[in-house]
This record gives structure tokens, C-alpha cells and sequence, in this order.
């Protein structure tokens, strides 16, 4: 796999280049994703084509998305570098920057600036069997790293994939989680914590309980990424636990309040680290050894 | 390493000379009741002289390299111009600048904050470029206050760390060392020119290093901030007390040399705007607060305990050159509560987990 390489040479570019300049990009996408209309997938296309050269990414990395007069907003990428021609950020309304995003409409100009951050250690991952552990809308890098998995599938063993939101509406991606969910060279389990719906075929349940009963057993060739809500994490963490997850197979991917997004401005720290420029990812037994301000 | 006499008439006129090649920064005292006023930093206008009669200005002097707001980009929201929402960079002054009489504790501040804005994977180009166009003409200090720590934080009264030039008053005058070939180079486009004979020039800085150094009344220790874990002093007892008196008012990290925290804001008027960057603190909570309302650093107390790790061991530990801090005592002298970084250093410093553990648990 020669993705880190690339890695670097992108950084490389960003010597030369202004690190705070964002790529001038075109909306040319928008999808609601969920039923409380809260989150929605904007696809980006460069507007210089030579931009997207510069902008080779590997799952688990984020950008800063710019909004002139508006700001910026650190979102993770939820496309695949295996998908050409755009990029893709599913955004929650949230604050300015979100709120403004979710009015502009396909054919708007604004800013991409990236990709930052390390991403999910795609070089200890290869050959091994993973776990992907996913609740709500944390789900994007997750999405980005299952694409990139199966375009790349003889590289990787066993793929497992737990995903779960409150209710079916709720799920990013549905049409890819039911296609997942028919493919033989991976096992999907999608649940939801509850639903009336009498058609609804998958789980119901949350992520803990449903990580219990599917998740593979730990061995040393199996790695486990995790990504969702505090309160996801915190129960399925004990369940990891019991089934013998080492804390340095455990892999999670953190937030915090971000400017620069390249470790100057000073506020995303943990400790020595930052989010920005050494995380997102972290290990679980990194993440023991560090305060816990995120 | 050359040596140069100035005396006052020569000084006069090179100060006015260098004006016309570079933007000068002095200490001077301005404003309406400015006597009552400290010194500060500012860009030198028409025939204003640096007051060279100071101690240390109240603001460090990092305004001159990287000022408290900045614009980043400009661009333009109205969709009939071609280039509409792309940023731009605005044209900037380039003349060179000189900052003349800064202090040797605030020049080692510029060389600590270089670490942080010139890294193998990312370059500031704002700072750097402002850095790199900056001749920095030291004073050595012959008369530290009392809160003055430097000579144990790194630097000391006549430490040449960060200089392109070093001034020590003389005679009726100052000797000039030069360091460097910016040094020089400002040097000779000032006019001071009267090279001296080096051995005897070289005795008198020795001299003076060492009477000023007699005359420091406070120093800090840090030889033991490396060994200790960072989770222990970061869960250490202390923090709470250290905290109380704390408003969270961020004067501190405003006048601090080496805090270099910054926030990144856009504004508009009509169509036309700016990204600008602005001084941010870690006093703040909005420094930190999450858009979901959560807070990593949602109380004083942990964001006292962030200023003074920060300084004293992330920073420590991350780079192995000591600490972030070159003992210029402004935090000391204008806290409003009187909370003393000596302390907190020496709290730290001396900080034993284990012998925590033995008095909260007795045996008997």
C-alpha cells in the first residue's frame, strides 16, 4: 500500500503552499440523510482541477470546510480516496458555519482546506481483520475507511461492521448500508435503537449490545475502530474488554475545537498532542496515558 | 564578532537614518498621561526616539512580528465579480523592520515561538515571513526588578540568544556587538561604523553580564519537570489552590512573549471581507467549548492548570529545549490576583506523587 507515502508528499505541497489558503470548490451535491433533516451530504468538486492532486487523502482524515464570511469547520472526509473526481463531507447543523452550510444550494463556491490530520493507521491494518464500530452520525470517516476496504479487499481479512442510530430514519448512507449488507465478503450488522416499523429486517438495539453478540473474538491480527457518541463509547468499551480487545487495537478518532487545524493556534491540545495534527486517531492505550480533555 | 562605539549624536542620527530603510520599533511612552504609563513597544514615527531609559515595556514585543489581529485573506461575496468567494492575500508592507532595544528575555521568546509556527510539516508563512524580515537590536539589562527571572530560565541580562545586534550602555553612549550579518547590515545603514578594539570591548560586556547577574533577586528551578509524569502533575493536588484566586481575566497570556494562541475569524461589510486572526487565551472557555456544548476545559481550574502545564511540561516534553518561558516576570508583575509562575515552577518542580500517596493514606 502506498497511500502514506502520498500522504506525505501532500504535506510537502503545503510548505510551498499557504496552509490557510483553502481549495476553491463548487457544491455539486447535496443529500439530506436523515429524517430530522439534520445532517446532509455535500459533494464537492475542485474548481481547479489540479487541486484534487494536491488534496490525496486516506481515511480517517478531515478538512477544514470554508465559508466566506462565515469561517471555518473541521469535518472529517467521508468519501474514499478510491472515489475520483469529488469529495464528501456529511455535515451536522450545528453552529454558524453548519447552519449557514445547510442553506447553500448545488453550484455555490466555497473553500476545502486539507486534508489534516493522520488518518486511521492504514499500514498496521493491512492483512488484518477489523471492526468497525460506528453509532449515529459519527459514521463518516467510517464510511470512507469500508469503501477504501473493500476497493482494496485482498489487503484486508475479516470485515466486520456495527452501525446503529436511534431509529431507521436516522442512518447515514442507507442505500450503501443495505448493499453492505448483501455482500458476502463482509459482515453488516445495521441496528437501530428502536422502530416500529414491522418491515424493518436488521437489528434492533443498542451498539454495546450488538457489538456483544457479533463482534469477532481478539486475537492480535484483529483491530477494532470506534466511533460514535460518549455514551456509545462508554459501553462498548467494557464489551471490548470481555472479549479480549487489547487497548492498542482499539482505535478511536476524537473531536475537539479546532482553528488552524495544523497545531499553531493552540486550542484542540491534549496534553502535548493535537487533535489536529497528531489525531484524530489515537489508540486506545495512547489515550490512557492522557488527560482527558476532549 | 565586531564591536562598535555610538555615542549620542551618532545614535540620533543612525536611529533617524534607519528609518528610511526600515519600519523601526522602540519602547516609548504614549498617550494622554503617558508619564504615568509603562513603556511599549510601537512602530517609530517622523522623529520619535526609542526611550531607551526603561526596564521592560508592559506588552512583550510580539506585536511587531505577529500583531494582536491580522488580516489573512480578503475576498468578495458579491457573485457578479469573477473571482467571488475565493480568498486572496492582500498586499503587505515588506519593508524590512528593526526593533531596537528589546530585551534579551523577550528576543529568546521569538526563538521558543519559532517552534511553534516553523514545524517539518507545516510553515506559518504570516509569522515567518514577519520574523524573517525582522533585525533585532538587543539592550543588555543592567538593572533587573525584582521579578525578573530570566537568568534561570534560559536567558539572562546580556544573553545574545535571538539577537542580531546586542547594546550595552557605555560611557556616554552604548557598545554595539555585532552578531550577525543582518546585524551588520543594519549597522551599517545606520552609520554606526566605529569599529573598537574587540578584546577590550568584550572585557566590558563580561563585566557588566556579571554585575547584572549579582543583582537578580529571584530564579526559578526546573531541572525535575522532564522526569516527572506528565498524568501525575497533571492530576497533582494542587491545581485547585493554585486556581482560586484566578478570574480568567487572560492578562497574562496577553503579555506573555511566548503565548501564541490565536483565533481565526471572518467579517464582512456589503460583499467585501476578511479572514483575520486575532490573539486568542486559553483563559477563555470559549477557547475550547464544543458546538455541542460540551467543554473539555470547562472550568478555571483546568484552564489555569492548561497556562502553566503548557509552559512547564507539554511544552517541555515535546520539544526538550526547557521550557516556555524566558523568565521576563510580566505575568508576575501585572496578574491581578497575584498569582506568581515562580511558584507554580517550583510547586511542579519539587512535585512527588508517591510521597502525596504516603500523607493521604496513614498507616495507623
Amino acid at each position: 500500500m502506498s497511500a502514506p507515502a502520498r500522504q506525505l508528499d501532500a504535506r510537502k505541497g503545503d510548505i510551498v503552499e499557504n496552509p490557510y489558503l483553502p481549495y476553491p470548490v463548487r457544491i455539486d451535491d447535496i443529500i439530506t440523510e436523515t429524517e430530522d433533516k439534520n445532517l446532509k451530504t455535500f459533494r464537492f468538486v475542485f474548481i481547479n482541477p489540479e487541486d484534487e492532486e494536491k488534496f490525496a487523502y486516506m481515511p480517517g482524515q478531515f478538512a477544514e470546510l470554508s465559508v466566506t464570511g462565515k469561517g471555518e469547520i473541521p469535518i472529517g472526509i467521508a468519501s474514499s480516496p478510491t472515489e475520483k473526481g469529488f469529495i464528501k463531507f456529511t455535515i451536522n447543523k450545528v453552529g454558524l458555519v453548519s447552519s449557514y452550510l445547510h442553506s447553500m444550494k448545488v453550484g455555490d463556491v466555497m473553500g476545502v482546506r486539507g486534508p489534516l490530520g493522520n488518518s486511521y493507521p492504514w499500514e498496521t491494518l493491512e492483512g488484518k481483520n477489523v471492526v468497525i464500530i460506528g453509532g449515529g452520525f459519527a459514521f463518516t470517516t467510517l464510511r470512507s475507511s469500508i469503501i477504501y476496504m473493500l476497493e482494496n479487499r485482498d489487503q484486508f481479512g475479516k470485515i466486520h461492521v456495527i452501525y446503529g442510530a436511534r431509529t431507521p430514519g436516522m442512518l447515514l448512507y442507507d442505500q450503501e448500508l443495505k448493499a453492505w449488507e448483501a455482500r458476502d465478503d463482509m459482515n453488516m450488522h445495521i441496528t437501530v435503537d428502536g422502530t416500529d416499523d414491522p418491515n424493518w429486517k436488521y437489528n434492533v438495539g443498542f451498539v454495546p449490545t450488538i457489538t456483544e453478540q457479533k463482534a469477532p473474538p481478539a486475537d492480535e491480527d484483529t483491530y477494532a475502530i470506534i466511533c460514535g457518541p460518549p455514551i456509545m463509547i462508554k459501553f462498548t468499551q467494557p464489551v471490548l474488554d470481555n472479549l479480549g480487545y487489547g487497548h492498542d487495537r482499539i482505535i478511536m478518532s476524537l473531536e475537539n475545537r479546532m482553528k488552524c487545524g495544523i497545531g499553531m493556534c493552540g486550542r484542540c491540545n491534549i496534553g502535548k498532542d493535537f487533535v489536529c495534527k497528531d489525531g484524530p486517531v489515537f489508540t486506545l492505550a495512547q489515550l490512557n496515558t492522557m488527560p482527558k480533555e476532549y | 564578532m565586531t564591536f562598535v562605539k555610538i555615542d549620542r549624536k551618532e545614535w540620533a542620527e543612525g536611529v533617524s537614518a534607519l528609518k528610511k530603510g526600515y519600519q523601526v520599533f522602540g519602547p516609548v511612552k504614549e498617550g494622554p498621561g503617558k508619564e504615568e504609563k509603562d513603556h511599549e513597544f510601537r512602530k517609530l514615527s517622523g522623529d520619535q526616539m526609542p526611550e531607551m531609559d526603561y526596564i521592560n515595556t508592559r506588552l512583550s514585543p510580539k506585536a511587531a512580528i505577529y500583531p494582536q489581529s491580522e488580516v489573512m485573506f480578503t475576498y468578495t461575496t458579491d457573485e457578479r465579480k469573477d473571482d467571488h468567494h475565493i480568498l486572496k492575500e492582500p498586499k503587505r508592507d515588506e519593508t524590512p523592520k528593526a526593533v531596537i532595544g528589546i530585551r534579551p528575555c523577550d528576543a529568546l521568546s521569538f526563538l521558543l515561538v519559532k517552534k511553534n509556527f516553523d514545524t517539518p510539516e507545516y510553515k506559518d508563512p504570516f509569522w515567518l515571513r514577519a520574523y524573517d524580515a525582522t533585525t533585532f537590536v538587543g539592550y543588555g539589562c543592567d538593572a533587573p526588578c525584582s521579578s525578573c527571572f530570566c537568568t534561570s530560565a534560559g536567558s539572562g541580562p546580556f544573553d545574545e540568544k535571538g539577537l542580531d545586534v546586542l547594546l550595552a550602555d557605555h560611557e556616554e553612549g552604548y557598545l554595539a556587538k555585532v552578531l550577525t550579518e543582518k546585524g551588520k547590515a543594519l549597522m551599517e545603514k545606520a552609520g554606526w561604523t566605529s569599529a573598537i578594539d574587540a578584546g577590550g570591548a568584550e572585557k566590558v560586556f563580561g563585566e557588566k553580564a556579571a554585575a547584572s547577574q549579582g543583582k537578580f533577586e529571584s530564579q526559578i528551578s526546573t531541572d525535575k519537570l522532564a522526569q516527572i509524569s506528565s498524568m501525575d502533575l497533571y492530576d497533582a493536588p494542587f491545581w485547585e489552590d493554585i486556581a482560586f484566586s484566578c478570574i480568567n481575566c487572560g492578562t497574562c497570556t496577553y503579555l506573555c512573549p511566548t503565548c501564541w494562541c490565536f483565533d481565526i475569524q471572518d467579517e464582512c461589510r456589503g460583499c467585501d471581507g476578511v479572514r483575520m486572526r486575532n490573539w486568542d487565551s486559553c483563559m477563555s472557555s470559549l477557547f475550547t467549548l464544543h458546538g455541542s456544548g460540551h467543554n473539555p476545559r470547562g472550568d478555571k481550574v483546568s484552564r489555569v492548570r492548561q497556562r502553566f502545564m503548557h509552559k512547564l511540561k507539554y511544552y517541555v516534553d515535546k520539544y526538550g529545549e526547557g521550557i516556555q518561558c524566558v523568565g521576563c516576570g510580566r505575568c508576575v508583575r501585572k496578574c491581578p490576583v497575584n498569582i506568581d509562575i515562580r511558584k507554580v515552577c517550583e510547586m511542579m518542580n519539587q512535585y512527588d506523587p508517591e510521597a502525596q500517596n504516603e500523607c493521604a493514606c496513614p498507616t495507623t
